[in-house]
C-alpha cells in the first residue's frame, strides 16, 4: 500500500464556485496516469468523500495525464457548519488515500 | 480582423509587473481587460456590498491601469467592480475613477453597467417559471426571496458590448463572468466565437495560464479561426500544457464552461506551441442556447455568530481532546437550554479541534499525529446576536475548566485575549445558484454613461 501524493506530480483541490469543489490529480506522465486511472476506483473516491458515487464527477483526461474529481460541497461556501470557504484541503485526504499500487515502478 | 486583449492580472487589488505591463501597452492592444471579483472568498462580500480588497491598493492598481489606458488610447473594461459587483460596489468603483481622472488631468466617459437584482422582480420571475436551478442548488421558494440582502445577475458578452457601443473609456461593470469582458470586444469585430471564450476563459486569471502566475500580463490575439496567447513579463512564457490545463482551474468539467446565451466545448481543442513562448489555439466550438439565460447569486442572513478560542496544552487533555470536545458540547447544551429555555433548533454550537479535525470534520482520515497542543474553535450561532453573545458567556467558564471526570481538580486551560468570545455579526450564506431567462439580454442590467471633464 502506497500514498497516491507520493506517486503523482501534484494533487489540488479548489472552489468550483460556492456549491461545488473541483480535484485535479496531475500524475506527470501517461504510464503513471494509466496506473492511478485503474488504481483509483470511483466507489473509493466517494467513501472518502462521504458521497454516493453517482454524485461524483470524474473526468480522465489522457492528454494532460490528469484525472480531474469534482462533487457537490458537503457544506456550501461559507455558510455556517463550513471549515474550508476554499475547499483546498480535501486534496490532502487524495494525497494520503492509501492505494493497493504494487505493480507501480 | 485580429482583436487584442491585454489583461493586466486575474484581480484588480493584487498587483503586477509594471515592466509587464507596459511590454503590453507597447504591442498596441485594443482593449484593456481585468476583473474585479469572484465569489471565491465567501458570502460577506455580496452579503455587504463591499470590496475585499482595500480602497487603498485597488486604487493604486486602477492609477497603473487608468495610465497605460491613456497612454495606449483604448477601452479599459472591469467586470465584477468591489468583488461582489453590487451596484454598491460599482459606485465605489466609479469614485475611486473619478478622484483619479481629477488627480490625473483625464477627461473621460465612463459607462456603468449595473447587475444587481430587485428581489421583487426576481420573485415575479420566479413565480413565472423563469427562474431554473443549476446542479446542487439550495431550496428555493417565493418566500426565499423576502429573505434575501443582495442579488445580482452574471453580465455577458452582449451587456459588455452594449457598453462598449456607448463610446466609453471605462467601463465599470457589476457583476460579469470572468471571461465576458475578455470576449465581448473579440465576438462583436467577428472573430471565432468559439476562440473568443476559450480564450477569455485562459486569459481570465492573467498570467495563471503562464510558466510565472505571479507575473500578471498577458496579451491575447483573436482572430476568425483560433487565438494566440503570450505572456508579457520576461522570464515567463505559456505553453501547450500551462495554457491547456487552465481549463481545470476552478471549473466542475474540464471540457465545458457555461456563459449567458450558451456554453463552449473545448474537446477538440489543439494546443501549439509558437516560438518565443507564445501558444496557438483553435478547435473550440460555441454552442448557443435557444433561451438567454443569465446566472444569478444572492446572499440571505445565516444568523449571527460568536465565536470562542482555547488552547488545551495538557497531555492528558490533549490525547483526550476529541471525547473531552464532546463531553464539553453536551454539557454546555444543557446549561443553555435550561438556563436561557433556548430549543435545540434556536440555535448551533460546535467545537473544531485545531491539530485534530478543524479543516475537514467528520472526512478527516488521519488520527492526531501526536501534537502536543490542541486549538478549541467554538462556533455559536443563534438567530439574533444578543443570543449568540449569551450563549458564549454561558459556555465560557466550561471552556475554561470543563473536567475529564468529575473526580480530578478542574484544569484551567489557555484563553488567547481578552474577552474570549469574538462577535462576529451576521452570518450571510449563499442563497442562489441558478440561472435567469430573460427576454432580451439587456433586460435585467441597467446601463449608465456620464461624462468627466477635467480643465
Amino acid at each position: 500500500m502506497s500514498k497516491l501524493g507520493q506517486f503523482v506530480k501534484k494533487i489540488r483541490s479548489k472552489n468550483a464556485g460556492p456549491f461545488w469543489i473541483t480535484v485535479d490529480i496531475f500524475c506527470g506522465n501517461p504510464h503513471t496516469f494509466n496506473q492511478v486511472c485503474s488504481a483509483l476506483k470511483t466507489e473509493r473516491i466517494a467513501q472518502l468523500l462521504a458521497l454516493q458515487a453517482a454524485a461524483v464527477k470524474r473526468f480522465d483526461i489522457e492528454d494532460l495525464a490528469v484525472i480531474k474529481i469534482s462533487f457537490p460541497r458537503h457544506h456550501v461556501q461559507g455558510s455556517r457548519f463550513d471549515r474550508d470557504i476554499h475547499g483546498a484541503q480535501i486534496a490532502n485526504l487524495f494525497a494520503e488515500l492509501q492505494l493497493d499500487m504494487t505493480d507501480l515502478d | 480582423m485580429q482583436t487584442r486583449i491585454l489583461v493586466p492580472t486575474g484581480v484588480l487589488g493584487m498587483g503586477f509587473d509594471q515592466a509587464a505591463l507596459e511590454a503590453g501597452i507597447k504591442r498596441a492592444p485594443d482593449a484593456i481587460c481585468v476583473d474585479g471579483g469572484s465569489t471565491d472568498s465567501g458570502p460577506f462580500y455580496l452579503g455587504t456590498a463591499t470590496s475585499k480588497y482595500a480602497r487603498s491598493t485597488s486604487k493604486a492598481d486602477w492609477r497603473r491601469l487608468m495610465l497605460a489606458r491613456q497612454q495606449a488610447s483604448v477601452p479599459l473594461i472591469i467586470g465584477s467592480c468591489g468583488t461582489c459587483g453590487a451596484d454598491a460596489t460599482v459606485d465605489w468603483m466609479y469614485e475611486i475613477t473619478c478622484e483619479l481622472a481629477e488627480e490625473l488631468g483625464q477627461s473621460l466617459i465612463i459607462a456603468r453597467l449595473y447587475s444587481e437584482q430587485d428581489l421583487s422582480n426576481l420573485k415575479i420571475a420566479f413565480d413565472t417559471g423563469r427562474i431554473t436551478a443549476l446542479p446542487a442548488a439550495p431550496d428555493l421558494t417565493a418566500a426565499s426571496f423576502t429573505s434575501m440582502s443582495h442579488a445580482v445577475a452574471l453580465a455577458g458578452a452582449e451587456q459588455i458590448g452594449a457598453a462598449l457601443d456607448s463610446g466609453a473609456d471605462i467601463i465599470l461593470a457589476g457583476r460579469t463572468t470572468d471571461t465576458a469582458t475578455i470576449a465581448a470586444l473579440p465576438l462583436k469585430r467577428g472573430a471565432h466565437n468559439g476562440a473568443a471564450w476559450h480564450g477569455a476563459k485562459v486569459a481570465e486569471c492573467g498570467a495563471f495560464c503562464s510558466t510565472h502566475p505571479g507575473t500578471g500580463v498577458v496579451l491575447v490575439d483573436f482572430d476568425e479561426t483560433g487565438f494566440t496567447i503570450e505572456a508579457m513579463a520576461k522570464e515567463a512564457s505559456c505553453t501547450p500544457d500551462s495554457v491547456s490545463a487552465h481549463m481545470l482551474y476552478e471549473n466542475v468539467d474540464p471540457f465545458i464552461l457555461y456563459e449567458p446565451g450558451g456554453h463552449l466545448d473545448v474537446t477538440a481543442a489543439r494546443y501549439q506551441a509558437l516560438p518565443r513562448g507564445r501558444v496557438r489555439v483553435e478547435g473550440a466550438i460555441w454552442h448557443p442556447t435557444e433561451h438567454y439565460c443569465v446566472k444569478l447569486e444572492a446572499t440571505t442572513i445565516g444568523g449571527y455568530q460568536t465565536s470562542m478560542m482555547a488552547i488545551l496544552r495538557d497531555g492528558r487533555y490533549v490525547e483526550k481532546a476529541a471525547h473531552w470536545a464532546e463531553s464539553l458540547v453536551s454539557f454546555c447544551h444543557q446549561k443553555i437550554q435550561s438556563s436561557m429555555l433556548l430549543l435545540p433548533q434556536d440555535y448551533s454550537l460546535e467545537c473544531r479541534l485545531i491539530g485534530l479535525n478543524a479543516a475537514l470534520g467528520d472526512l478527516e482520515t488521519s488520527a492526531s499525529a501526536g501534537a502536543h497542543e490542541i486549538g478549541v474553535l467554538v462556533m455559536i450561532t443563534a438567530k439574533n446576536q444578543e443570543t449568540a453573545t449569551d450563549i458564549s458567556k454561558i459556555i465560557n467558564p466550561y471552556l475554561l475548566h470543563h473536567p475529564l471526570s468529575a473526580s480530578e481538580d478542574l484544569p484551567t486551560f489557555a484563553f488567547p485575549y481578552s474577552p474570549a468570545h469574538s462577535d462576529r455579526g451576521i452570518l450571510h450564506e449563499f442563497a442562489l445558484n441558478h440561472v435567469l431567462e430573460l427576454e432580451s439580454p439587456m433586460a435585467a442590467f441597467r446601463l449608465n454613461i456620464s461624462e468627466i471633464c477635467v480643465e
